[in-house]
């Protein structure tokens, strides 16, 4: 008999589970972030705060799909979120930080995305956490892939 | 035979392995949803305890003698509405609200202020506030919001087609048309929209009940703050 038969199907090496198990964390923790603050505290979010929830809402999902039994292959479904996800979350802190112009504002509805209403120590805002809970996900996605196909 | 003791352990430690995982996971949502909601309450019983001191602020703002309003001026209750007249939940409310008003009759009044979010209906405001130059505001506010969905499509308010729908009111609409743009409807509407601002009032409708605001926002919790101050005032 080879050892492989005696495997369970779902083996994983332990490393990448964490590394998904806390990435899945992270976007837990973002989406009852912005569902407290829009639902409990009513900062209504911008149109760039919608699209980063886009993004980020369903990673608490597929991450926890993919922990359950684990398979690496998640890293192809979730990268792109989150990837597409950092990128309005960067664009919308440039927005914030006056780098990009007003007049390429795509948030011409009701809320500026500009204003915050949130400013923690002088420069924490809330496109700038999006932006970090983005950048972390995203390189705990890329590692997880590299030592899954190790 | 040594080696398969060891794989079955490796496979009894892997199932444990799983298990271990599965209650990390369990436990963390569940941690995470617990500090989620008791973070609501703290919020909350915060919030309230601001907002008492908030209504004794907010009277300034609230007290002011150009509104329309219902109700005898000595009710001890009184009622703040700011509505939009393109909104429909507002719209909703209306019937509403009356239905308060008659079941506290002469222990409260409302006053109606404006607070035209949507695009295009501060000329709504503009016409109901010429039209009670004509002492048929009441008249003129029940057509508009009957008629919200014709005149404004896609929450954009198009006054030519409010126009039609204000025809067997016996209102002189060439007044109205004159009226419009007076001096004294603009303050009504710069002021209304500053101490919307002052109130923090973002959405519509929002109420004041002697100042406090909504809880949270619902027919249910506007019914209960008003029948506290009603029970609270006589």
């Amino acid at each position: 008999m080879s050892i492989s038969e005696f495997e369970p199907q779902d083996y994983s090496p332990d490393g990448a589970w964490k590394l998904v198990f806390l990435a899945w964390l992270l976007a837990s923790v973002s989406t009852l972030g912005a569902l407290f603050l829009s639902q409990v505290m009513g900062i209504a979010p911008c149109v760039l705060c919608w699209y980063q929830r886009i993004f980020m809402f369903p990673l608490v999902f597929v991450l926890a799909a993919g922990l359950f039994p684990f398979d690496a292959r998640l890293v192809r479904y979730a990268l792109p979120l989150a990837v597409v996800g950092w990128t309005i979350a960067l664009f919308h802190v440039l927005v914030v930080a006056g780098v990009v112009p007003e007049d390429l504002r795509p948030c011409a509805q009701g809320i500026p995305c500009k204003d915050q209403q949130i400013e923690w120590f002088g420069f924490v805002t809330i496109p700038l956490l999006s932006l970090i809970a983005f950048t972390l996900i995203g390189l705990l996605l890329l590692l997880t892939y590299f030592k899954a196909s190790k | 035979m040594k080696k398969r003791v060891q794989l079955r352990k490796d496979v009894q430690a892997k199932q444990e392995g799983n298990q271990l995982k599965k209650a990390l996971f369990i436990g963390s949502a569940i941690l995470l949803v617990l500090v989620f909601v008791i973070g609501i309450f703290l919020y909350e019983s915060e919030r309230l305890d601001k907002s008492a001191k908030v209504a004794a602020q907010n009277q300034v703002f609230l007290a002011r003698a150009h509104p329309p309003g219902l109700g005898p001026a000595d009710a001890k209750v009184h009622l703040v509405e700011f509505f939009d007249p393109a909104c429909g939940t507002c719209r909703e409310f209306y019937p509403l609200v009356k239905d308060l008003m008659k079941a506290n009759r002469d222990k409260m009044r409302l006053s109606l202020r404006y607070a035209p979010f949507h695009a295009g209906s501060d000329n709504v405001v503009r016409i109901l506030e010429a039209a009670r130059k004509q002492d048929k505001f009441w008249q003129t506010l029940e057509a508009v919001l009957a008629s919200q969905s014709y005149w404004a499509p896609n929450h954009k308010a198009q006054v030519e087609l409010l126009w039609p729908r204000l025809g067997n009111l016996g209102l002189d609409l060439e007044r109205i048309k004159r009226d419009m743009y007076a001096p004294e409807i603009e303050t009504v509407l710069t002021q209304d929209l500053a101490d919307a601002k002052a109130l923090n009032v973002t959405m519509t409708p929002e109420f004041f009940v002697n100042g406090r605001p909504l809880p949270e926002f619902g027919f249910e919790q506007l019914k209960k703050l008003v029948n506290n101050a009603v029970a609270k005032a006589y």
